[in-house]
Parts: structure tokens; C-alpha cells; sequence
């Protein structure tokens, strides 16, 4: 079974890519209301944050190109 | 559709398609008198189609900044019709295989129409093609939406849909001429799953760049879902198709690993794919979805978190419970057994928590098909993860195993789980999308729901009481101690289950046909309207969020 030998290291990997993710989540504050996580998806005006505007966003405008 | 690109992203497109279509002709002209060189046609036609669509509005004049003011949804749009087609055509398929397994005279003595042909043609055409294209259409819509932010490009978002539809034409027309590397739910060979992997990773690079460009600090638990779809499927997809060609003008290739290495590579593959393509993706559309159409937050935003790391870190171990009583060894089945059984918590707590959320709002699944479509489906979800639990555990797969039974479970999941949010969400979408009013018809979601839950039941029961009575059989024993019965006296236990069983399938493929009409009608009849979406002022939820970036 040296099959093994590769998939139970990949799977660790795999897992140890999903901790890492779970850690930043925890670090990056994801967690920290999620009574307004779950509920800002329903206030949805169906448009993204304006960009074309080159004046309130002129900075953002030009990092998010 | 063209003219929402930009000069430049057109000027791009017909590259890219122009070095598409060189790569058919080298196909093509390699391979003498391979398969593969029907393949390089199919390219070469593929790439030169788009290329003259595009090239039609490359003189069309640059678009208005102010797109940026709105989601690209084009790409959304095409994909949902893509998912359709795809269904329509797979399930019909499905149907074919059915009918041929009670009559098997329908084959009409072709070579391209054996069982063995036809099958990864509907396995693939309703999962790849229908659930596919519903995932990636589905994923740009919520991606978007949850970030509050335009995909960051037009190009790429094409590239991702266009491509994997071409994997799925590479994939089915090779079917029909034998091509195929044998392995489940993996049957494309080499140049093909190749293709694949470039477009994926395209996916989830065009997904990584929509999220770090969220104007919403939090990142809604849907994305995690659909990432985790995007990044494990390419994971699975490059370690199952190793694979060292004959020939690189041949389509033949054999697998770098061999005899029960292959298998357990093979399953490793197989039940994570039913995992990361056939359940996260869709729990994604649930968690958006489902809030979204009952208009309500999900029931427990924490549960639904504790689930999404669940799934993650139990799923990927338990591919192994498809190999019991195999050269495989023990400890690695009961090691796939056991993380399969602990499978059963965060499922039931995701299928719980989709059901709290309509705890207060059946009447509005009462009034509405499409929440009921969600709802039905979370119902499924449970029932089948409980059902995959429980086949999972050794003794009780003595029984089921290469029985019916299979077949059974994973068309509760794939008919009544995953068909079921995707028409849910499909009608939720549509008049969104399209900025309709409604529905083309609400009586035809009606019918489209009775039938196709009619179907899934007729079909589930069928295949239940088919390999319950075929494994009953197998391990019945004379006084003599030989077996009772012969292969041939199942086939006729089973022949009017198999009958029901393509009954069952035909309904699910007319409500797909209803749906499909019923989406193009919307599209083509039902007048433009902005949809009306209340915008609360008590909430400071309604706030709009600073740039994550800030």
C-alpha cells in the first residue's frame, strides 16, 4: 500500500491548507458578529460599491482595477 | 454580450481563441486516424465559433466606466442556460441507460451506444455539465453579491465557463468513441483532464481576486463553501488523473498507479468529488439561496461555520468505505467507516439548521415552489447523508455494496438534494438576473416541483426495493450450502424495479424540460422590471461597509 504513503500526506496537507485558512479567519476578526454576517446578505441593493465615481473612490478605483 | 468587454479584453479573447484553435488543428493533424483527432475538429470548431462571435463586435466601441457600477452577471447568465441544455441532455441520457437495462434492445446494435458508453455520458453530463455550470454560474453570482464587489475582470469569468463546457464536450463526445481512462466519475483521458486543470486554476484565482477586492470586511460562510469546492476538486482532479500517455498523438494513457493503489486513488478521488463537487458547492447555493428567497437569516450563522469545518476536515478521509472486503487493508476501511459515520454531525447540523431557518415561514413555503424546491432539498440532504452514513459502515455494505442500493443513494442525493437547490435557486435567480417581474409561470414551478419530487420518490423506492432483493439473493444459500439463485433469476427480480426506475427518471426529465421552457420564456416574454428590495435604515447592517482594504 505505498499508495498510502502519498494520500495520507496530501490529505494532511489538504487539512493543515483548511487550519491555516481556519486560523486566519479567527485572526482576521471573521468571527466576531455573526448575527450581522448572517443577516447583511438580505440587505442587498443589487449593485456593487460604486467605482466609476472618480471622486469619493479615486484611491480604491486605482488599487482595484 | 461582446460589447460589454472592453478593446483590449476582446483583442485578448480572439488570441486566446486563435491559440485554442491552432492547438485543435495540431490535434487534428497528429493524430492519424485517432480519436483524439475528432477531438482536435471539436477544438478547432469550438474556439473558431467563438472567435467569429467575438470578432463580430470587436468594433463596437469601448463600454461606459459606469458598468463598474454594476455585477457582471453576463457570464452568470449564460451559464444558467448552459446548466439547462445540460441537464436536459444528460437526464435524457439517463433515461436512455434506463430504459436500455429493462429493454436492452434499445441500444440499436451500435458500437457508440453500448451501456458502458452511454452511462459516463449521463454521469458526467448531470454532474459536470448541469451541476457544473450551475456551481460556476451560481458562484460569480453569490461571490459578487456576498463581496460586494464586480469580478475583477470580464475575461477570465468567460474563460472559466466557456472552458469547462468544452472539457464537458471533449469529455461526452469521447465517450461515444470509447475513449475513456475507466475511472469513475473521471473517465476523461489525459489532453482533457489537462485542459481542465489550467481552467480551474483560473477559477480559483479569479475567485481569491473577487473576495480581496470585498467592500464587506466578513467573508459570507457561501464563499467558504464554493472555495472549498474550487480548491479540493483541483486538488482531487491532478492526483487521480496521474497518468503517463502512450502517446502524445494518441488518447490512450495508462495510470501511474496500479491494481488496488488505483483503486484506492480512484475512490480517494471518487468520494471527495461527491464531497467538494456534489455537496459543498450546492451547501453554498443553500446558505445563500435559502436566506435569500425566505428572507430570513440563516438559523444559526455559527452552526453553519462549525458545519463548513466539519465537512472540511472529516470528508477527506472517507473515501476507503468503497472499498470494504477489498486487498485494501483493514485498518484503512475501517478508518474510511469511521470518519464516515462521524460524517453524520456536521451534515445533520447543516441540514437542521437549513430547516430552522424555515421554522416561522411555512406558509411561505407553502405559497412558493421555489422555497419548497430548498426545502425539499435540505430534507434530501439529511436523508441521504444519514443513508451514506449508514451504507458506510462494513456489515450493512455486505449487503449494498455493488447492489441497486448504490445506484439508489446517490440519486436521493443527486435527484432530490443537489437537482432539487439547484432548480430552487435557478428560480430565485432568474427574474433577479434577467431583471424580470417573475417568473414566466408560477403554475409551471408548480408542476416542475410535483413532478420532479414524484420522479425522485418513484426512482428512490425503485432502487431500494431492486438492490435490497438483488444483495438478499446473492448471499442466499441452499441446505446444500451452494447459492440459491443464478445471476439471471435477479435480472428478472429486479426487471419491474427497473422499469419503475425509468418511469421515475422520465418525469425528473420532463420537469427539467418544463423548467428549461419556463426559464426561456421569462427571459424572452416577462416584462423588465428593477426588482424591489426594501432597504432597512433601522439596521446598521444597512450601513455600507467600509472597503476591506481601508
Amino acid at each position: 500500500m505505498t499508495i498510502l504513503y502519498l494520500l495520507i500526506p496530501l490529505s494532511l496537507f489538504m487539512g493543515l491548507v483548511g487550519f491555516t485558512a481556519f486560523l486566519w479567519s479567527v485572526g482576521d476578526g471573521q468571527y466576531e458578529d455573526l448575527v450581522g454576517a448572517a443577516e447583511r446578505i438580505l440587505y442587498d441593493p443589487d449593485a456593487p460599491e460604486p467605482q466609476s465615481a472618480p471622486d469619493a473612490t479615486a484611491g480604491i478605483e486605482e488599487t482595484k482595477r | 454580450m461582446i460589447e460589454n468587454l472592453t478593446v483590449a479584453e476582446r483583442r485578448s479573447a480572439m488570441l486566446i481563441l486563435g491559440a485554442l484553435a491552432l492547438v485543435g488543428l495540431a490535434m487534428a493533424a497528429l493524430a492519424h486516424g485517432d480519436p483524439m483527432g475528432v477531438h482536435g475538429f471539436i477544438v478547432l470548431l469550438f474556439a473558431a465559433v467563438l472567435f467569429f462571435i467575438v470578432g463580430e463586435g470587436i468594433y463596437a466601441p469601448e463600454p461606459p466606466v459606469s458598468r463598474l457600477d454594476a455585477y457582471y452577471d453576463d457570464p452568470t447568465k449564460v451559464g444558467i442556460i448552459l446548466a439547462l441544455v445540460w441537464a436536459v441532455v444528460g437526464m435524457f441520457v439517463g433515461v436512455w441507460v434506463a430504459a436500455l437495462l429493462a429493454w436492452p434492445d434499445l441500444r440499436f446494435d451500435g458500437a457508440w451506444s453500448g451501456f458502458g458508453r452511454l452511462r459516463p455520458v449521463h454521469t458526467s453530463g448531470v454532474i459536470f455539465g448541469f451541476g457544473g455550470n450551475a456551481l460556476i454560474a451560481t458562484s460569480f453570482h453569490v461571490m459578487q453579491r456576498t463581496s460586494r464587489a464586480r469580478l475583477p475582470g470580464a475575461l477570465s469569468p468567460w474563460f472559466v465557463l466557456l472552458g469547462f463546457n468544452l472539457f464537458c464536450i471533449i469529455a461526452a463526445s469521447g465517450y461515444l468513441m470509447g475513449i475513456t481512462q475507466s475511472k469513475e466519475y473521471a473517465e476523461p483521458e489525459w489532453y482533457a483532464d489537462i485542459w481542465l486543470v489550467i481552467v480551474w486554476v483560473i477559477y480559483f484565482v479569479l475567485y481569491i481576486r473577487t473576495l480581496a477586492r470585498r467592500n464587506e470586511p466578513h467573508i459570507y460562510v457561501a464563499n467558504w463553501y464554493y472555495l472549498s469546492f474550487v480548491l479540493v476538486v483541483a486538488m482531487l482532479h491532478i492526483f487521480n488523473n496521474l497518468a503517463v500517455p502512450a502517446s502524445f498523438t494518441a488518447a490512450k494513457s495508462y495510470s501511474a498507479f496500479s491494481g488496488v493503489q488505483d483503486a484506492m486513488t480512484q475512490w480517494w478521488y471518487g468520494h471527495n468529488a461527491v464531497a467538494f463537487f456534489l455537496t459543498t458547492g450546492f451547501l453554498a447555493m443553500l446558505y445563500y439561496f435559502m436566506p435569500k428567497r425566505a428572507q430570513r437569516p440563516i438559523y444559526s450563522y455559527r452552526l453553519s461555520i462549525l458545519s463548513f469545518w466539519g465537512i472540511v476536515f472529516f470528508y477527506i478521509w472517507v473515501g476507503s468505505h468503497h472499498l470494504h472486503y477489498t486487498a485494501l487493508p483493514v485498518w484503512v476501511q475501517t478508518l474510511g467507516m469511521t470518519f464516515s459515520v462521524m460524517l453524520l454531525v456536521p451534515s445533520w447540523a447543516t441540514a437542521g439548521n437549513a430547516l430552522m431557518t424555515l421554522n416561522g415561514a411555512w406558509h411561505k413555503v407553502r405559497d412558493d415552489a421555489t422555497l419548497r424546491f430548498m426545502m425539499i432539498g435540505a430534507v434530501f440532504y439529511g436523508l441521504t447523508t444519514f443513508e451514506g452514513s449508514f451504507l458506510a459502515i462494513r456489515p450493512v455494505n455486505a449487503l449494498s455494496h455493488y447492489t441497486d442500493w448504490t445506484v439508489g443513494h446517490v440519486h436521493a442525493g443527486t435527484l432530490g438534494w443537489v437537482s432539487f437547490i439547484i432548480f430552487g435557486s435557478f428560480y430565485a435567480v432568474v427574474p433577479i438576473l434577467w431583471r424580470r417581474e417573475t417568473m414566466y409561470s408560477w403554475r409551471l414551478v408548480e408542476w416542475h416541483f410535483w413532478i420532479a419530487l414524484a420522479g425522485t420518490v418513484i426512482y428512490v423506492f425503485a432502487m431500494w426495493n431492486s438492490g435490497i432483493i438483488q444483495g438478499l439473493m446473492w448471499r442466499t444459500y441452499t441446505d446444500a450450502g451452494t447459492l440459491k439463485y443464478s445471476f439471471v433469476d435477479t435480472l428478472v427480480a429486479m426487471h419491474p424495479y427497473y422499469i419503475a426506475r425509468a418511469f421515475g427518471g422520465l418525469l425528473f426529465l420532463i420537469g427539467a424540460i418544463i423548467c428549461f421552457y419556463n426559464v426561456v420564456m421569462t427571459i424572452r416574454h416577462v416584462p423588465y422590471a428593477e426588482p424591489a428590495i426594501d432597504y432597512p435604515t433601522t439596521s446598521e447592517a444597512g450601513e455600507p461597509a467600509l472597503p476591506a482594504a481601508e
